[in-house]
């Protein structure tokens, strides 16, 4: 599987609670569309580190990269070595 | 034209506490005459600001012999903040009770949870170190998250990143205390026919700052309209104790002294009065900058905080969903 399908899927399930991929576009905002708060983006940074074996720095915490499966995407190939 | 500095100490600073105690006093006779129909109060006295206005102000609204203090002190408890409760229940002349909440904590597994979330993180951390949560990101345009700061029996402090578990499971085993602290004065309410005040102001109102059927479950919230400045004038208004009127705001809920805005808000609460003010009467982000000398990035990431803390919480003010209403209650 993909990382953007791994990302997207995580997503669709743990937070929309569906397996439908029109719920969500990748380049949807997930605070302003209010798919997550801020507890959630905690989550998906855990998530991030587990499942892509990954360190996200205090300093890497930023909407940029977070706030959206395409940002996430960025962030992690950015990240891998 | 006034500049918002100038507007704030009008509107915010210099309300007219005559005039807001009479309005609260009247409309929480009202609320008890008409909806709640109780005899009476309990307040929860905690020596902070909130609680010692709050339960001056109920016994203001109805009188001190239908008012009932409780203090529930734990081993987190600082000694200050209770003294400070005992100085106020003397000033009031209420009647009262002392129930440390150690042991029901203790029984009910709180300490034993929140140490084994914070070994994972330290484990060296034993008995006779002390802990907090600083929460960190607000200010800088950062997710919020969650630094858990320890200090050893030595002095010495340390301080690492939670992860997303063990910061849930520090909080939830906190929560334990607003929960079990809430059970007793309902125990009280109940066994007297008397209402229950919750003590927030709008500062941790508005931002969610409560634990949900724990401090943020009351019958009525008298000061819940009031930024945490104009508590502090009602404070001095009513003559409280000077120790009262001085003290800095803690949460009282961790073993190391910690601040409100060291653990929730990005500022402290002066500058976060001021903040939340200016975002509600749609003040741009440069002009927050210019009232509280920081950049305009700063303050348009204040604003944002506070619409996401809005957005987070928005839970915790709502009543149970249900599928479909019951129109016959009346809710």
């Amino acid at each position: 599987m993909s990382s953007e399908a791994q990302i997207r899927n995580y997503i669709l399930e743990n937070y929309l609670f569906t397996d439908d991929p029109s719920a969500l576009d990748s380049a949807d905002s997930f605070l302003d569309q209010g798919i997550l708060d801020s507890t959630g983006i905690l989550e998906v940074i855990y998530f991030l580190e587990d499942e892509f074996k990954i360190k996200v720095e205090d300093t890497e915490m930023i909407p940029e990269n977070l706030d959206s499966v395409n940002n996430i995407i960025t962030f992690i190939e950015k990240k891998r070595p | 034209m006034p500049s918002l500095s100038e507007r704030y100490e009008a509107e915010v600073v210099n309300f007219d506490c005559d005039k807001a105690v009479e309005g609260i006093c009247e409309t929480m006779r009202d609320i008890m005459r008409s909806k709640l129909r109780r005899r009476g109060v309990v307040v929860a006295v905690s020596g902070g600001i909130d609680s010692s206005v709050s339960a001056a102000l109920a016994v203001k609204a109805f009188g001190a012999k239908k008012a009932f203090f409780i203090q529930l002190p734990e081993v987190d408890s600082a000694e200050d903040t209770q003294s400070r409760g005992r100085q106020l229940i003397d000033f009031l002349g209420v009647d009262h009770t002392t129930h440390n909440i150690a042991a029901t904590l203790e029984a009910i597994g709180c300490y034993d949870a929140r140490d084994e979330a914070i070994k994972k993180t330290f484990p060296e951390y034993s008995d006779g170190w002390k802990n907090k949560i600083v929460i960190k990101g607000g200010l800088d345009g950062r997710v919020n998250h969650f630094m858990l700061v320890v200090q050893n029996p030595e002095g010495e402090l340390h301080e690492k990143r939670l992860d997303l578990k063990e910061y849930l499971q520090i909080v939830a085993a906190t929560n334990y205390k607003q929960r079990i602290r809430k059970t007793i004065e309902y125990f009280h309410a109940d066994r007297l026919n008397y209402a229950v005040i919750g003590t927030p102001n709008r500062l941790e109102y508005d931002q969610g700052f409560f634990v949900k059927n724990g401090d943020g479950s009351a019958d009525l919230k008298p000061i819940a309209h009031l930024y945490k400045t104009q508590v502090y004038a009602l404070a001095k208004h009513l003559d409280l104790p000077a120790s009262i009127c001085n003290a800095t705001p803690t949460t009282d809920t961790y073993s190391l002294p910690q601040g409100q805005d060291e653990f929730y808000f990005a500022l402290p609460y002066q500058e976060m009065d001021k903040a939340l003010w200016a975002h509600n009467i749609g003040a741009s982000a440069s002009d927050l900058a210019g009232m509280l000398n920081i950049s305009e990035e700063q303050a348009k990431f204040v604003f944002q905080d506070i619409v996401n803390k809005r957005k987070t919480t928005h839970y915790l003010h709502a009543k149970p969903y249900l599928i479909e209403p019951i129109p016959e209650l009346n809710l």
